[in-house]
């Protein structure tokens, strides 16, 4: 990170007095032992005591803080739930961390216009909960659902195990309240479909806090399907798995969950959940069906038929609702499960195109020999993303930066045979380094510029996704391109 | 300007633009000519895409289809039926309601106006389906963004804000588009004689089924003629796709569910298209005949009471879309705004937007076609359009003034 800028550390007293005079009650923590518990997010590797931490509780108040920062020219990182995995919600040392924790109501539930009205900070999985009483529930389900909030879900675009079929977060979302740095209030959509201007809805969803503080969220909720199926499969190998994924695919079914694990990762998964997994198979495939009871009747004979034809080794398919929770258990509980055999993990998140699933995985095993650090694959199979867990001991000295780089190297493996550096976690801290290897310079600024439209100081999460920082005004020059011309028969005006 | 700017690929085009940039001339991109009847009039010397097209790579596994970004339509649709798949958003095909050829359009217009049919409601608009692209900015600068994997968001996701920019932010050169199977099949549950009021119910009855609903459509009867083969009565539709097997118990218990709506007869594959097409195309409010067309989005279930308010104060034909979140309006009696008054005073007490989508050019130019919103987000998206588009060059003025 940017090293801490000294004259607002020595302003910190008047900066607090300033934010308590705009936020009522309990809505400003100062006080170092408090402090504590927002120095990290879910990327525990990196922490920084931030200056402050501020807890609005009204758009208005909100609307007051991201003022008087402004005016104060003081940073301000939006923080949900702190489950951020690339550390977008870590706290900058000069900077007040802006916590949406208050904002914690369901604010409507609509069941004929098929949506929720919820604050940020209300759960991922209270959705659900607010509504299942009537058949409905809200699709996208990081494992994380029941601690991470709406908001953070919006401003990284997040994903879950049901997403090919139904979509990640943007694809759910219908409408935001954002306060813009300029402490100006923006309604974006409502309860209908799609804009009549720019899409600013789909533009600061997965714009982990750069851009805006998101106050507000409607999102669409959808009839639960009658009936869900699971079929547990177990292959010899990643390769066979991986055939049996894109064979199902290309029989033109788009299963409700697809998700894949390797050796390390079943034997941690079932070490730990007792799931029932075959702890000697080379790789293992949940495939869940869901829909009418007759469609998944006839989904589940087609999938069996494929998996057999890829030379399945075990194959259950779930008898009763119990038994389809207990083969998501063990995939469900991975990261805890990995977290036991380790003293720390990375979760890695790069997104691949599937057929270079093999070798990104024989690869990743040479790298893990190099590294000398053991790797467990969870992977959203059927779109491609894998999540490598890296097993490390920070108290062993030079394990975290080795870790590090082993991940790095992972990430650039990624993007070599066209994949990208994140498929759901965000780029944070975390990848901010990489983008180069995705992007060119030109794609950044292009990116940043975008920024400085929104927030022209660049007091907005800053030394988040991007690796360098440029000053808007810097960016906005034109240079008008003089000289020889390449193509000096084209027309002219 | 001397002879037709006709870039015969990406490079060529970079130094057209900054050979604009550098004489501060207005460009209007065109590529199949088939939307100029969209958003406000274009301005600028047209620069004509249509060389850069072609398929750059298809693979059916990955659901990834790269094309360059005049790409006929047809073509596209024809690489995707081969391998059993579609996009999803089931774009429109709108050259006759803009009285010119079928068939013309192109994949990079289809993604500047964010076209989608029917199935939006279950499965998106075009920008859902829009990956990844490589572009042209206002600088004449190459850039790119998003990617080629069905699931990604490293960076911004400019795909969302390129998708329904009407070209007024970058001239897309190439895009990656998620591919996904075509449904196995279809039926449709058709309703006759319903009000607007029976038939929004009924509609989001269905929606709220355990089911496949892909779509659902109300016709009143004074339109139903145009429908083809069907006329005399209003007809509501509900569509299902998926396995046969499937389609049979959906249609069976809905139809049971909306007993009470009167007896439903099911139409098959074959006898489904026409009326889908028609709906997705607009072919209820022709004759193309140039008369002021507007597409209002609503929240579903208060579209009746939405077209309530705008009847009772303005003739208009009319149809709904998206269980009713889709509101399809031809004003008969224009007035000089083309009844923008009314339309948007009704739809946006419901929290809604209208889109003017024909009109003469005075209209057109008198009557914002998009509706910049509140002074703020105007004020944001002219700060967004010069980041992209500092000299404005592309599409002046296309989607607001200015903009
Ligand atoms: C065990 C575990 C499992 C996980 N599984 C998944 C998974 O399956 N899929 C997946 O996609 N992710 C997963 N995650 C990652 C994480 O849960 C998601 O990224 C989540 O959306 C973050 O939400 P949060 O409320 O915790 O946000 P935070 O961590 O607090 O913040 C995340 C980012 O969003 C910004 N932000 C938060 N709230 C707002 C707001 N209101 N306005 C503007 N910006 C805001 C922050 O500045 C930060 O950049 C997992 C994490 C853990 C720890």
């Amino acid at each position: 990170m940017p090293a801490p800028d000294r004259a607002t550390l020595a302003r910190r007293e008047d900066i607090v007095a300033r934010l308590r005079a705009v936020v009522s009650g309990e809505g400003v923590i100062a006080d170092a032992h408090a402090l504590a518990a927002y120095e990290c997010d879910g990327l525990t590797a990196y922490r920084a005591m931030p200056l402050a931490v501020v807890l609005p509780s009204t758009t208005a108040e909100v609307g007051r803080v991201l003022t008087a920062c402004r005016e104060l020219g003081v940073k301000v990182v939006p923080r949900g739930a702190g489950t951020s995995l690339s550390g977008g919600a870590l706290p900058l040392e000069d900077g007040v961390v802006l916590g949406l924790g208050k904002f914690n109501r369901i604010l409507d539930i609509d069941l004929d216009n098929r949506c929720v009205v919820a604050q940020p900070g209300v759960a991922n999985l209270a959705i659900t909960q607010a509504v299942e009483h009537a058949g409905f529930y809200y699709a996208p389900d990081p494992s994380s659902q029941i601690a991470c909030s709406i908001g953070g879900n919006v401003a990284e675009n997040s994903g879950g195990v049901h997403c090919l079929k139904y979509g990640v977060t943007t694809n759910n979302l219908l409408g935001l309240e954002v306060v813009l740095m300029t402490g100006e209030v923006l309604r974006l959509g409502g309860k209908h479909f799609d804009a009549d201007g720019y899409d600013l809805l789909g533009l600061l969803t997965g714009s982990e806090g750069l851009l805006g503080v998101i106050t507000e969220v409607t999102v669409r909720i959808l009839r639960k399907p009658d009936t869900a199926r699971a079929l547990l499969l177990g292959f010899p190998s990643s390769e066979a798995a991986g055939r049996c994924v894109a064979e199902v695919i290309a029989a033109g079914i788009i299963p409700g969950g697809m998700e894949m694990m390797d050796n390390p990762a079943i034997r941690a998964a079932e070490d730990f959940a007792g799931a029932g997994y075959p702890r000697e198979a080379g790789a293992l495939l949940i495939v869940e069906l869901d829909g009418a009871a007759v469609e998944v009747d006839h989904l589940t004979r087609r999938v069996e038929a494929i998996a057999r034809d890829c030379g399945v080794t075990e194959l259950r398919v779930s008898a009763s609702e119990e038994e389809r929770l207990k083969f998501w258990s063990g995939r469900k509980s991975a990261f805890p499960a990995v977290g036991r055999i380790s003293p720390d993990y990375f979760c890695m998140d790069g997104t691949i195109p599937r057929k270079q699933l093999s070798k990104v995985l024989a690869r990743m095993q040479e790298l893990s020999s190099e590294y000398g650090l053991r790797v467990a694959n969870v992977f959203h199979a059927g779109d491609g993303n894998l999540h490598p867990l890296i097993l490390y001991d920070a108290n062993v000295p030079g394990e975290l930066d080795r870790a590090e780089r082993f991940g790095a190297d992972i990430l650039k493996l990624c993007v070599e045979v066209g994949g990208v550096l994140t498929g759901e976690h965000g780029v944070g801290v975390e990848k901010r380094d990489l983008m180069g290897t995705m992007f060119t310079e030109i794609d950044l600024q292009q990116q940043q510029r975008v920024k400085c439209a929104f927030d022209p100081d660049g007091l907005l999460n800053p030394g988040k996704v991007f690796p360098v920082l440029h000053r808007c005004a810097e960016l906005g020059r034109v240079h008008v391109h003089r000289g020889a011309m390449r193509f000096p028969d084209l027309p002219r005006f | 300007m001397t002879g037709r700017l006709r870039p015969a690929d990406a490079a060529e085009l970079r130094e057209i633009v900054r050979a604009a940039l550098e004489d501060d001339e207005p460009l209007e991109i065109v590529s199949g000519a088939t939307k100029r009847g969209l958003g406000r009039p274009p301005q600028g010397t047209p620069l004509d895409l249509a060389r850069l097209e072609g398929l750059v790579s298809y693979e059916p596994e990955e659901l990834i289809l790269r094309a360059r970004a005049a790409t006929p339509m047809v073509a596209i649709e024809s690489w995707l039926k081969q391998a059993g798949q579609n996009l999803a958003f089931e774009p429109p095909d709108l050259g006759p309601f803009y009285d010119l050829p079928a068939g013309r359009q192109t994949i990079g217009g289809v993604i500047a106006t964010n076209l989608s049919g029917p199935r939006r409601i279950k499965a998106g608009a075009a920008r859902d389906h829009f990956l990844g692209f490589s572009a042209v900015n206002g600088r004449g600068e190459d850039f790119k963004a998003g990617g080629h994997v069905v699931k990604n968001v490293t960076g911004y996701d400019l795909c969302k804000l390129l998708a329904g920019s009407y070209g007024t932010l970058a001239i897309l050169t190439e895009v990656t588009l998620k591919a996904l199977p075509a449904p196995e099949d279809v039926r449709t549950l058709a309703l006759a004689g319903l009000s607007a009021s029976d038939a929004v119910r009924a509609m989001g009855r269905a929606f709220a089924s355990p089911f496949d609903t892909s779509a659902a459509a109300h016709v009143p009867a004074n339109l139903a003629a145009r429908l083809g083969g069907l006329a005399g009565q209003s007809w509501t539709f509900v569509r299902f796709e998926g396995p046969e097997q499937a389609l049979r118990a959906a249609t069976d218990e809905v139809a049971r569910d909306l007993a009470a709506y009167g007896a439903a007869e099911i139409l098959d594959a074959a006898a489904s298209a026409a009326p889908w097409r028609a709906v997705r195309d607009i072919v209820p409010l022709f004759p193309a005949d140039g008369s002021c067309v507007w597409r209002a989005s609503v929240p579903p279930a208060r579209a009746a009471e939405a077209v309530a308010a705008i009847t009772a104060r303005l003739g208009v034909e009319w149809y709904l879309d998206w269980a009713g979140g889709r509101i399809w309006l031809r004003v008969l009696d224009e007035g000089a705004d083309g009844g923008a008054e009314i339309v948007r005073g009704a739809v946006g007490a419901f929290g809604g937007h209208a889109v003017l989508m024909r009109a003469s050019d005075a209209v057109r130019l008198k009557t914002a076609p998009l509706n910049p919103g509140s002074a703020g987000a105007l004020a944001l998206s002219r700060r967004i359009k010069q980041s992209f588009d500092p000299k404005a060059l592309f599409n002046r003025g296309r989607m607001y003034d200015g903009v």
